[in-house]
């Protein structure tokens, strides 16, 4: 019955593609400068106001390296996943199994040295991560599970775990009733590098030390044949279990970076709040970056810079939370929206 | 080509962290407004319009802002998750970089992160105040209200017009301040019928409107048939409507959401607070305080009545009320049994603010579930 035809193209000329996806993001500008305009707003203002509302001040071009660093970590962590076609969409899960570990180092042996509590808690936070993920992998190499429902699943786990610990054992005795874990001591919390938390820093070492890892090394490269076919990898002698074993560990282990980073430079306890959704935004951000650690590196500053642009709206323009969600939404439509086209060709059927 | 890309943004990323070392407290003060009106950032949880607790504080603020005159200009931050940290530093950043030297956070998660920024050091020139909780500082105070006051007159009205003796409550989470809310209220019903029985389900969030009204239909389907909430929007009311059953809102007076249910509600006058604290912070003689605001101030109130209320439970409350607005009326005044049936106030006992927020059971009649 339908009258369009959607099939796999063949790769695109390398000009094709950019035509496409820049055609792609003046759309998604022109259109959400048309739902701007119907509610009455200056598109080329607002646009003017997020740039300003992200690098403006000090303080502005902070928060946005601040939203950008939980989204870089996490991202590099599906990336590994998703490079062998191991849809991980655990990353919320593994950020708070990561959290979890850490705050537990945090809490319970708090009184180390900073030098040494740090790095133990960012260790104790990719291990749990890593094997927050390396569950799931293992079940798909063994018995061939489908990974999407189980990585999400273990999401809720993961969540649901945290909050027994809030209402339950982990209850902070000092306040007042109210469910929360007590606030980690001042050692367990990441200090500033020039004005930002260190987790910046971190960031900026992962994305080279995935780009190395992925483009230069042994596994790294296993991990992307295993990817393109598990034939081809077996033929070729590869040990697909140990490949699997290998990038659901890096990828749960940077995710639950994450959650370590977010525990003692942000929330400095424990909470439900803190992985915020960063698990599900990456899937985003990874794949507009087309799994590339280093083009990754920009979609998430520039995602970071649409998120703080957006705030600032909020207050400076006076325009309201819900107008800054649709431009997001419409933007990411469209971008989002190039890839299809740049996969799949649409043609014409004729009458059935 | 790549590899310089990325080399040049490594580089952007480090020069914009050092660009903010070299001003850490370019947002503290008055930065930006070169106006001489006092600008108030506020931060809500909810939406401005949620029709319910949010909808309050911003009445309160709007109330403000305009009795000053132009003299005070508000800034306001919905919809900020109370538990996530990232997102309330921010928030209260923004605010702070857009001119704001009073930030205003009104849920009780936001204390921690608001604390931290009072006793930093960095914002020394930003007062903040803070709705719901304990926390002061130097530039730090907090308010809330005796919502034990028109919580038991709501109880006197649920009481009388109950025909299952059987009252829901939607709350938020089993804490001091939600479990005195549920003590008044069933106080108030059991000084009218000693029979009620109040059924609570606590469903671990301020603001969740698919949870409130899941927790008010368990309630309905288990035979109550009048809710009352602790949480932020209409959602227990328009369950309560559509089951046929009363409701009993909460903060602010909105009886159009679901009009065929609406009693009353307990509600906040925040402008009763804000007013008078902001004309100091501009007069310079505010000094932080921690603020308990009653009836008798004017902070906490009743709604108007519907007309749903019957006579008799309108003549009951009025009485009462009277006695409240007089400062003769106390609500935990004993005997008080908890629900495991110890004596939680003593024969001749009264609880005052000190000794109510010392709350950690529900009262004799009350019980609770999760969902």
């Amino acid at each position: 019955m339908s009258l369009l035809r959607v099939s796999k193209r063949a790769e695109l000329p390398q000009g094709r593609v950019a035509l496409i996806r820049t055609a792609a993001v003046l759309l998604s500008l022109a259109a959400a400068a048309a739902a701007l305009a119907a509610f009455g707003l200056n598109p080329l203002d607002i646009y003017g106001a997020i740039v300003e509302g992200a690098f403006g001040t000090g303080m502005r071009a902070r928060q946005t390296v601040i939203k950008a660093v939980p989204l870089i970590i996490t991202s590099l962590g599906i990336l590994v996943a998703f490079k062998m076609k191991f849809w991980n969409i655990g990353g919320e899960g593994q950020i708070m199994a990561g959290a979890f570990a850490a705050a537990y180092v945090a809490l319970y042996h708090g009184d180390l040295p900073r030098p040494l509590l740090l790095p133990l808690m960012a260790l104790a936070g990719m291990a749990m991560g890593g094997v927050w993920a390396l569950i799931p992998g293992l079940f798909k190499a063994k018995l061939g599970t489908n990974e999407t429902i189980f990585t999400l699943m273990m999401n809720y786990i993961a969540i649901k775990f945290v909050e027994y610990l809030q209402f339950g054992p982990w209850k902070d005795p000092e306040a007042g009733g109210f469910p929360k874990i007590a606030i980690f001591p001042e050692n367990a919390v990441l200090p500033n590098i020039l004005g930002v938390h260190a987790g910046w820093v971190v960031a900026l070492a992962a994305v080279a030390a995935v780009h190395l890892f992925m483009n230069h090394t042994k596994k790294g490269f296993e991990i992307s044949v295993v990817g393109e076919s598990a034939e081809t990898a077996r033929y070729a002698g590869m040990n697909i279990t140990g490949v699997i074993v290998a990038a659901m560990l890096a990828s749960g282990g940077l995710c639950g970076l994450t959650g370590m980073i977010q525990a003692s430079a942000i929330d400095k306890t424990l909470g439900v709040g803190l992985s915020a959704n960063y698990g599900f935004t990456a899937i985003i951000t990874a794949w507009l970056a087309r799994l590339n650690a280093v083009a990754l590196l920009f979609v998430c500053v520039a995602f970071a810079v649409l998120l703080q642009g957006s705030a600032y709206i909020q207050l400076a323009m006076k325009v309201p939370a819900a107008v800054a969600g649709v431009v997001q939404g419409i933007i990411l439509f469209f971008v989002l929206g190039s890839e299809f086209f740049l996969q799949y060709k649409v043609s014409r059927k004729g009458r059935v | 080509m790549k590899k310089l890309l990325a080399l040049a943004l490594a580089l952007a990323m480090a020069l914009t962290v050092s660009a903010c070392q070299n001003s850490p407290k370019s947002g503290a003060g008055s930065a930006e407004g070169a106006d001489d009106a006092l600008t108030v950032g506020f931060i809500y949880i909810g939406n401005a319009n949620d029709g319910g607790y949010t909808q309050a504080h911003h009445n309160g603020a709007v109330a403000m802002e305009e009795y000053f005159e132009g003299k005070v200009k508000t800034l306001v931050m919905e919809e900020i998750s109370d538990t996530d940290k990232q997102a309330i530093r921010s928030a209260a950043d923004s605010l702070i970089d857009q001119g704001a030297t009073v930030v205003v956070g009104t849920s009780f998660g936001f204390g921690d992160t608001l604390y931290e920024m009072a006793q930093s050091g960095d914002y020394d020139g930003v007062k903040f105040l803070h709705f719901s909780g304990n926390l002061m500082a130097d530039n730090m105070g907090n308010y809330f209200g005796a919502t034990e006051e028109p919580r038991y007159l709501t109880g006197i009205i649920a009481g009388l017009q109950t025909k299952t003796n059987k009252l829901g409550y939607v709350g938020a989470y089993p804490y001091t301040e939600v479990q005195i809310g549920i003590n008044a209220f069933t106080l108030g019903a059991q000084s009218v019928n000693p029979d009620v029985e109040v059924n609570v389900v606590y469903i671990n969030s301020w603001y969740d409107p698919a949870k409130e009204s899941q927790a008010a239909e368990a309630l309905l389907d288990q035979g109550c048939d009048v809710i009352a909430q602790h949480c932020d929007t209409t959602g227990p009311q328009l369950a309560a409507e559509k089951a046929g059953a009363l409701a009993i809102g909460y903060n602010l007076d909105n009886p159009t959401a679901a009009p065929g249910a609406w009693l009353t509600a307990p509600i906040w006058r925040h402008e009763a607070f804000l007013i008078p604290t902001i004309e100091k912070i501009m007069a310079g003689s505010w000094t932080p305080e921690s603020y308990y605001g009653t009836m008798k101030d004017g902070y906490m109130d009743i709604a108007k009545l519907s007309s749903l209320v019957s006579p008799e439970a309108q003549a009951a409350v009025e009485q009462v009320k009277e006695k409240m607005l007089a400062g003769e009326f106390h609500v935990f005044t004993g005997p008080i049994q908890d629900n495991k049936g110890n004596t939680v106030v003593q024969e001749g006992e009264t609880l005052y603010r000190d000794g109510i927020w010392k709350t950690d059971y529900l009262v004799q009649g009350a019980s609770s579930a999760d969902i």
